[in-house]
């Protein structure tokens, strides 16, 4: 009978606990075979068992932890006489790859409760285990790359490689099970090892009508408008300062909800006077130009993303565009929209930075010829007159439908926008 | 000619050549006796003023080689033994493989130089070396080291009328050893082209010369054992068919090289470098390679010969551990 103690996993490492046993006591192991899960505040390693032979008592229960050199179990070597500490205190080996120290003839007359602790934290070998790599999470190029080409989870296959790898075969016969066969296509072929349940790994999900139309209209958008994209930068500490302004004139309470947003559809309707070419529909085979800017504001609800549209926006000022947004928004989120409320948009607004994202590639809108995005405000250093300013900044991105405009025209769109969310006049 | 040795495969190509073409000429050491191997035999009975014995000088024979394809004919330089040919490794490095860059295109050099490599014919220090390294290390010259007889048919005819220097290369072992029956056998025709020459879904091999027949001996035995190889046959050494390569190792993911020169600066390095640049995506493997120990040269005795050689035992071996990885 030999006694496994806790290693010490790592330089500095004085103490682990066992998460989880792997073998039960009267369990046949083979050396190397793991006995227990480690968890140290370095690492998480499987402790091999250092003989072959049967599991003893468990003397440390899971999620307990313990000390460097604490006896965690027994184990009894196989053809062994059951004679009290027959091996003395038997440190972890380090793996297979390590090699074990050479015994001290004296070892065995020493007392079994007091291992000195590894002076010389290189020569204990447990940073290095169990082995240089554990090849279970190793995932070869090819392996992660079919993997999430089929979206599976590597970690959740079992591997018939070296110590345990996902080969490539391992991956591919996943793809099989997890994928149906298309009809009159090719056998797949089969995985080399083992047969897994036929039973269907997955459902198929019901598509409500507002995802099937989102669906249609985008592809529609993807395949017919050549979309190009493009982002710019502005400065809106200004009209940060702006909006903390005006939020407290509207509502001296100051737990009013205004948000940047209506500013942003504000200088977008102002950029689109210079730029009327991207308030626009393709559409009955021809380009139409419109006057009234009808901005359509992407609100995602419960059921989907809803496109509701904000009449003549260019005759509105911030406060105007905020309530019409809030209205909007409103009858969005408890499905009261009406018919008119979706209708003729010429250009959408995405307030993607609601999201926390600072840049977004969006997908037309289709007909209309141009999306534009507001992404989320950081707080960034800026250089400004040789200084550095910390200072609210924004994205803004705009996808446009190239056959309209080139790049000229949209980055003189979006610097537009931006000066319109930069200007001076915004302060007032 | 239904069933050709290797020999008889080069002697008889050798022989159109000179047929065909009065420009195309054999010089090097007893060629008109024969050779040590019996290469030449009889070529100079017939055609008299084609085959020409040299003095035992390498660097002279592929230096009056040079002179020749200046001169407009199509010398076929045979070295007696590849191990001889670094005597002439200046004429090779320094003057032939640059000829065509150093005069901007302006003048070529259509010589070809047949060298006997390898080992495993119990020939020891002098008369077993792999030397191709060497030279694929030289941009301006091809090399060539087929197997089969129909491909030292096929490229040997492609090298005399290429019109750069090409390093023909003759494993001595499979002179006698491969036979083939030659009507209807696939054929390289072309210098800088690899053929796969077994289809297989769970690795690659890739050889060539003796190699590569041990390495489909090799594949059998795994192919009992479930484990599918693909076997490439590399044929041109310089330029490398970077494509097929490729294309083979992106099939299975897995890649074994094996070449009996030894493994340090080996083309196993460079096929290995190819395939981590342009195909690390696809590798579910590190890329082995088996090759002879770094070790000065081909040992005599047969024990230690057998130990220097890598072999279908040990090919085998290496292919089951990768398959496994």
């Amino acid at each position: 009978m030999a006694t496994v103690t806790m290693p010490q996993l790592g330089e500095s490492v004085t103490e682990g606990t066992v998460l989880k046993w792997l073998k039960q006591p009267g369990e046949a192991v083979r050396l190397d075979e793991s006995l227990c899960e480690i968890e140290t505040e370095k690492v998480t390693a499987e402790l091999p068992s250092p003989f072959a032979g049967t599991m003893g008592a468990i003397l440390v229960r899971e999620g307990e932890t313990v000390e460097v050199g604490v006896p965690l179990c027994e184990l009894i070597e196989n053809g062994a006489t059951d004679a009290p500490n027959a091996h003395g205190p038997v440190q972890w080996s380090g793996g297979p790859m390590a090699i074990p120290p050479a015994e001290s003839p004296a070892a065995a007359d020493e007392p079994v409760s007091a291992p000195a602790p590894p002076e010389a934290p290189e020569r204990s070998g447990a940073v290095r285990a169990p082995g240089p790599v554990d090849r279970r999470r190793f995932f070869s190029p090819i392996a992660s790359r079919l993997a999430a080409a089929h979206d599976i989870d590597l970690g959740s296959l079992t591997g018939s490689g070296i110590d345990g790898r996902v080969t490539k075969q391992d991956v591919e016969a996943a793809i099989v099970r997890l994928e149906p066969t298309p009809p009159g296509g090719p056998p797949a072929r089969p995985p080399r090892t083992g047969d897994r349940p036929t039973a269907s790994p997955y459902a198929v999900v019901e598509l409500s009508a507002t995802r099937r139309t989102i669906g249609a209209r985008l592809t529609r958008s993807n395949l017919e408008a050549p979309q190009a994209w493009t982002m710019v930068e502005a400065d809106v500490s200004l009209l940060e300062r702006r909006r903390l302004e005006d939020r407290g004139r509207l509502d001296p309470t100051g737990r009013a909800h205004l948000t940047l947003f209506p500013y942003f559809a504000l200088a977008v309707c102002q950029a689109l006077r210079e730029f009327p070419e991207f308030n626009a529909r393709w559409e009955g085979g021809e380009l139409r130009r419109y006057l009234a800017v009808n901005a359509g504001i992407a609100v995602g609800t419960d059921r989907g993303l809803v496109v509701p549209v904000v009449r003549d926006a260019q005759n509105l000022n911030a406060d105007g565009l905020a309530s019409a947004l809030d209205a909007l928004v409103g009858r969005a989120r408890s499905s009261r929209l009406q018919l008119e409320d979706v209708e003729e948009g010429t250009i959408t607004l995405n307030n993607t930075g609601a999201f926390g994202s600072i840049a977004s590639r969006p997908i037309l809108n289709y007909p209309q010829v141009a999306i534009v995005t507001l992404e989320r405000v950081v707080l960034r250093p800026v250089v400004i007159a040789g200084g550095i300013a910390i200072r609210s900044i924004v994205n803004v991105c705009l996808s446009f439908d190239h056959r309209v405009a080139d790049g000229v025209e949209a980055g003189g769109f979006l610097a537009a926008i931006k000066r319109e969310l930069e200007g001076e006049h915004v302060t007032s | 000619m239904a069933v050709a040795t290797v020999i008889e495969a080069i002697r008889s190509t050798l022989d159109e050549a000179l047929e065909a073409d009065e420009r195309a000429f054999i010089l090097g050491e007893d060629v008109e006796a024969g050779g040590v191997f019996r290469v030449t035999e009889g070529l100079k009975a017939k055609h008299p003023a084609q085959v020409l014995d040299t003095p035992l000088a390498e660097s002279s024979i592929i230096g009056v080689a040079i002179g020749a394809a200046h001169y407009g004919l199509r010398p076929i330089a045979e070295i007696q033994f590849a191990d001889f040919i670094h005597a002439g490794f200046d004429q090779l490095c320094s003057e032939a493989s640059r000829w065509c860059y150093r005069t901007k295109g302006d003048s070529w050099l259509p010589m070809v130089v047949r060298a006997p490599w390898g080992g495993g014919v119990h020939g020891g220090q002098h008369h077993s070396q792999s030397i191709e390294a060497f030279y694929a290390h030289l941009p301006g010259i091809k090399v060539v080291a087929p197997a089969f007889p129909a491909d030292y048919r096929s490229l040997l005819k492609a090298a005399i009328a290429d019109p750069n220097p090409v390093l023909f290369l003759e494993h001595k072992r499979t002179y006698r050893l491969i036979k083939q029956e030659m009507i209807g056998a696939p054929a390289e025709t072309v210098l800088g082209r690899a053929r796969v020459t077994r289809q297989g879904r769970d690795l690659t091999i890739l050889a060539y010369g003796l190699m590569l027949i041990e390495s489909l001996a090799a594949a059998e035995t795994l192919a009992a054992e479930g484990i599918d190889c693909s076997v490439v046959d590399l044929l041109t050494l310089q330029p490398l068919d970077v494509e097929t390569i490729l294309e083979s190792v992106r099939t299975t993911g897995k890649a074994l090289i094996v070449h009996e020169d030894t493994l340090t600066g080996g083309l196993g390095g460079e096929i290995a470098a190819l395939i981590a640049e342009h195909a690390f995506e696809f590798l579910d493997a590190p890329v082995r390679r088996l090759a002879a120990p770094d070790i000065p040269a081909m040992p005599y005795h047969h024990a230690m010969e057998a130990f220097f050689m890598p072999d279908r035992d040990k090919i085998a071996k290496a292919a089951r551990d990768l398959a496994a990885y």
